[in-house]
């Protein structure tokens, strides 16, 4: 209803179309890595203390976080790639410190795609953790 | 500042009739009555006051540690006395000062950077300030009575279950449990704060960073606390009921609490950490006189933080034994958070390279601060590698690397804030001059201190150890650290004499002294009750460095709620993405009623450390009726109109329910905070399993599916019967609500019976092993839920006869509902879990 354009600072008073899914993007990265973290960790546990031979090795867990690893790393290239299509849009170069939605659009677009590639490093060192540590020891 | 400065009517002649009906509106009540005030501005100095002094007690705690340690087989203090002083030492600055102060910082502050004229819940800050200070003078008691905990912070059993028999343990745990539950209450104002009331226009890409942080910080506390009150609940279970959690005879482990510590613990480093570098943020520009260099950047960083602090805890477990994995698994996320906390820095230095510096003594302690950080966190990263912790652990290493990081990530800042904001809010400026002696011998006296620390670690100095033998060859090393120590306290010292000496002579400072860009520093000289003369429209991240006229507007009157016609308090409410105004929001004002709610609640917590449990439950009859007073009067009050004209031809709703409402919000988030502690408990259900080849244990007679299920199925109906209720209401068809309330209230009662009927008919005596004993807790945590849900129910049917609540005005049955979504979900993991696991884990 109020889709204040440029320079806002209009306001109908009744409106309520708030750009709501915005926030969730922030988080969306993150959780993933965190959803990755505790299967990860989960497996491991549950695993080492329920199933593990003798030997204590642990391959099927290594199995089990690669194929976490994959998923996780294909929704956060799609997170990240929805992050930097909403940064570009329209982008002008300079910070996104203006009023229009546009600036609001590009500045939650920058801070999806720079959490997806954290959440990606972050989720890559678990997994990495995982294929060099193979017992559980 | 104390009361006459506010109601002093100086100037009020000046002012036109709307002003005045604003101010009169605003008014800090004078006298006695002063002490009822719950305006944010009152709350939050009096909340930053109390931290303080209690920071004071624990440093002094803390020089008696180290005069006791400045020589060896020295008998200053006896080993009970050191072990009394180095737990309440940790406890008093983990949760009497360092989270305390940051919710007292936000609070004072927060309100003025949104251009909001109060929080959306004032008195349910005012209630957590009185909480904090009833149990923390409650704790910090206990010492001078000799019965203080001595545990350590992290207060591991079975040390404190079985081999401490006095109350020090109860102390800690229902006293910090009480306090914690005031700090969630004041997370939940704090992110309803960001979220609803920031200014029109102030979309996400608008906020100032500081309300950044303290969103991530207050949703960090809602996820952190929980687990440990989980684990609270569990210790005191079993110290005062016997029942087994932590008893590996009788199938408990210890290593549960740890688990349950730690998942909050690691993350309290990074809660008390954050919102100091959020302070940082915000003084950083303006000495710099530029706007922040990367601020998504820092958004990403701040989040970033956020989560990943969650996947650290185990890194304070490595020497427990777990799978090599599992500690692979924590060492990696303890790396990668170094990238966020190295980004963040980054931008700081990026934006005072390329700004025009001014001098002064805040800026010495934001870089003094972060220096000390930075060598903090590499000797962290230093321990956060698993083989050189194994070296390191419980030696004095670990505590000169916990202080670099406390001290340079928090106190420091914390101290830069107080010489930024002390004009903001008392109106004088704090001397330069005492600002740079307190500064160097805080440094000095700060490195010459702990320094030293790390090598009497290296030495193999153990922590925690009341003395050590001269052999040891530490003792020049400790004698250092104990003089360090006293310069530092010196340092501190002359910080206290400046912002507590007089300044009645010193001329007042001029308004917006630092030349800042930011919102609170609109705040007039001296300052005025209602916070701004008028909310503004926010269309820059430094409204007052780009936005044309703006001061000028602002006081005019010229932008929203310039006028307080009904002589109520009002401030806007704003969507959360766009900040849209949607809502005129009325504020209740001064009431004493927060302070029996406090009192008596504090009751329940400390009659129970004393075993007097028939006490306690009349003191906490007595904050049940005084809260429910509290609800009845003074929220989702029905106004005399439905619309109001907040200025500029915007007209807004004044009451509004559903998600759009501050209410339901504070509902939801506090809702999350309670399935978080819940999830902790089942966590423990499962953990159990994990660790014991058989559990449920043979020949354990379970709850049984039958009961259960008769539990989930009454239960939901009495779910059917609130959604039904609030269709009906909406439809103001009486009958059929009332009808629905009663249905609800019969099957959810008769569920809440049956749910505990499991257990009983079985015979699970939950003092004989871990099993039953945390069954019993599942169902009882799900009943007590139950009965709360329908004394809502209750409370509904009573607003709707009282005429509280109407077909339309019906936000008390619209958060109910919110309350029962996460009831039945409760309900219905306790019954899958203790009915459904038996049969599968079999
Ligand atoms: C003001 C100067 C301070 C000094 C001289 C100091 C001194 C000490 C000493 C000597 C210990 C070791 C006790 C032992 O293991 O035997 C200690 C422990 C500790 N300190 Fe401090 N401290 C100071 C400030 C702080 C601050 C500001 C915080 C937190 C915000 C803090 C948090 C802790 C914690 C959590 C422990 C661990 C307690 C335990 O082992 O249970 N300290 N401190
Ligand atoms: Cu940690």
């Amino acid at each position: 209803m109020t889709e204040t354009s440029e320079r806002s600072g209009v306001y109908s008073g009744v409106n309520g179309n708030d750009h709501g899914s915005a926030i969730w993007w922030i988080v969306a990265a993150p959780s993933v890595w965190a959803a990755h973290f505790l299967a990860s960790y989960l497996t491991a546990a549950i695993f080492c203390a329920k199933f593990a031979d003798s030997d204590r090795s642990a391959g099927e867990v290594q199995m089990a976080v690669m194929a976490y690893t994959v998923l996780a790393m294909v929704i956060l290239a799609g997170v990240g790639w929805v992050g930097y299509r909403r940064h570009q849009s329209g982008h002008d170069g300079g910070p996104h410190d203006g009023d229009t939605r546009a600036d609001q659009r590009r500045l939650v677009g920058l801070s999806t795609f720079l959490l997806s590639c954290l959440s990606a490093v972050a989720t890559v060192f678990t997994a990495l953790v995982l294929y060099f540590v193979g017992t559980c020891h | 500042m104390n009361a006459d400065e506010f109601s002093d009517a100086s100037g009020d002649d000046r002012l036109d009739a709307s002003a005045k009906r604003l101010l009169d509106a605003w008014r800090t009540p004078t006298r006695w009555r002063y002490w009822s005030a719950v305006n944010n501005s009152e709350v939050g100095l009096w909340y930053v006051v109390a931290s303080f002094t209690f920071f004071l007690f624990g440093g002094i705690l803390a020089l008696l540690m180290r005069i006791q340690l400045a020589i060896p087989d020295n008998d200053f203090l006896t080993a009970d006395q050191y072990n009394q002083i180095f737990t309440m030492h940790g406890s008093v600055m983990m949760f009497l000062f360092a989270v305390p102060i940051l919710e007292a910082i936000s609070i004072l502050l927060l309100p003025e950077m949104l251009g909001a004229r109060d929080l959306p819940f004032p008195r349910l800050s005012a209630y957590g300030f009185w909480c904090f200070v009833i149990g923390g003078v409650f704790v910090c008691g206990s010492i001078f009575f000799g019965v203080a905990p001595e545990g350590g912070w992290f207060m591991y059993p079975p040390m404190t279950t079985e081999y401490q028999t006095g109350v020090g343990v109860d102390i800690w745990l229902l006293g910090l449990s009480f306090i914690e539950v005031a700090s969630i209450a004041a997370a939940v104002e704090l992110i309803v704060g960001v979220l609803k009331c920031r200014p029109p226009g102030m979309q996400l890409n608008l906020i100032p960073l500081y309300a950044w942080y303290i969103l991530v910080v207050a949703v960090m506390i809602l996820f952190a606390f929980p687990p440990l009150i989980a684990g609270d609940l569990l210790m005191e279970l079993q110290r005062s009921l016997d029942w087994p959690f932590f008893d590996a005879s009788r199938g408990g482990d210890p290593m549960l609490w740890q688990h349950l510590f730690w998942i909050f613990g690691h993350p309290e480093v990074y809660i008390v950490f954050l919102p100091s570098i959020a302070l940082i943020a915000m003084i950083v520009p303006t000495f710099a006189r530029t706007p922040m260099v990367g601020y998504g950047w820092i958004v990403l960083a701040a989040v970033g933080t956020g989560f990943l602090s969650f996947g650290l805890w185990v890194h304070h477990m490595f020497t427990t034994g777990l799978p090599a994995i599992s500690i692979g698994i924590f060492s990696a996320a303890s790396q990668a958070v170094a990238i966020p906390t190295g980004i963040q820095l980054f931008c700081f230095i990026a934006t005072l390279l390329i700004g025009r510096v001014t001098k002064s003594v805040c800026l010495l302690f934001t870089l003094g601060g972060l220096a000390t950080f930075i060598i903090g966190g590499l000797t962290g990263v230093m321990v956060a590698v698993a083989p050189f912790d194994y070296q390191a652990h419980d030696t004095y290493f670990i505590v000169g690397h916990l202080h670099y990081v406390l001290i340079g990530g928090t106190i420091f800042p914390i101290v830069a804030g107080v010489y930024y904001y002390y004009p903001a809010v008392t109106g004088k400026q704090l001397s330069e001059r005492l600002g740079r002696y307190a500064f160097w011998s805080m440094l000095i006296g700060f490195n010459v201190s702990f320094f030293p620390m790390h090598l009497s670690g290296l030495l193999g100095m153990p922590r925690r150890v009341y003395t050590y033998p001269a052999e040891l060859e530490v003792m020049t090393l400790n004698l250092i650290s104990t003089v360090g120590a006293f310069v530092l306290a010196i340092g501190f010292v002359i910080f206290l004499f400046d912002v507590l000496r007089s300044k009645k002579n010193q001329p007042l400072a001029p308004r917006n002294v630092w030349n800042a860009g930011t919102l609170e520093w609109l705040a007039e000289v001296p300052d005025k009750p209602w916070g701004v003369r008028s909310i503004p429209i926010v269309t820059s991240r430094y409204p007052l460095w780009d936005q044309e006229g703006f001061v000028e507007d602002v006081d005019a009157g010229h932008f929203y709620l310039p006028d307080a016609e009904e002589g109520l308090r009002e401030t806007l409410v704003t969507s959360v993405v766009d900040a849209e105004p949607i809502q005129c929001l009325r504020v209740p004002g001064p009431t004493f009623l927060t302070h029996f709610a406090a009192i008596f609640t504090g009751g329940v917590f400390i009659l129970s450390t004393y075993h007097w449990y028939s006490a306690a439950a009349i003191s906490g009859l007595f904050a049940f009726i005084t809260i429910l007073t509290w609800l009845w009067t003074g929220t989702a009050w029905i106004p005399e109109k439905q619309d109001k004209d907040v200025g500029r031809g915007v007209t807004l709703p004044i009451y509004v329910s559903g998600s759009k409402a501050v209410g339901w919000w504070a509902m939801f988030i506090t809702m999350l905070g309670d399935m978080t502690a819940f999830i902790s408990l089942v966590f423990g259900y499962f953990f159990y399993w994990t660790t014991h080849d058989d559990f449920p244990p043979d020949g354990s007679t379970g709850p049984g599916w039958i009961w259960p299920a008769v539990a989930l199925l009454m239960i939901a109906i009495g779910y059917v019967a609130t959604l039904a209720a609030r269709k009906w209401n909406r439809q103001n068809h009486a009958a059929g609500f009332y009808a629905a309330i009663v249905c609800g209230v019969v099957c959810s009662l008769g569920g809440a019976a049956a749910v505990l009927y499991g257990p009983f008919t079985h015979h699970m005596d939950p003092t004989a092993h871990v099993y039953p004993a945390i069954v019993w807790v599942l169902t009882g945590w799900t009943a007590l839920h139950v009965v709360l849900g329908v004394v809502m129910h209750v409370y509904c049917a009573a607003r709707r006869a009282a005429g509280r609540m109407t077909a339309r005005c019906d936000a008390d049955i619209v958060n109910v509902t919110l309350y029962w979504h996460f009831l039945l979900l409760t309900t219905a993991i306790t019954c899958l879990v203790i009915a459904g696991f038996p049969m599968v884990a079999r």
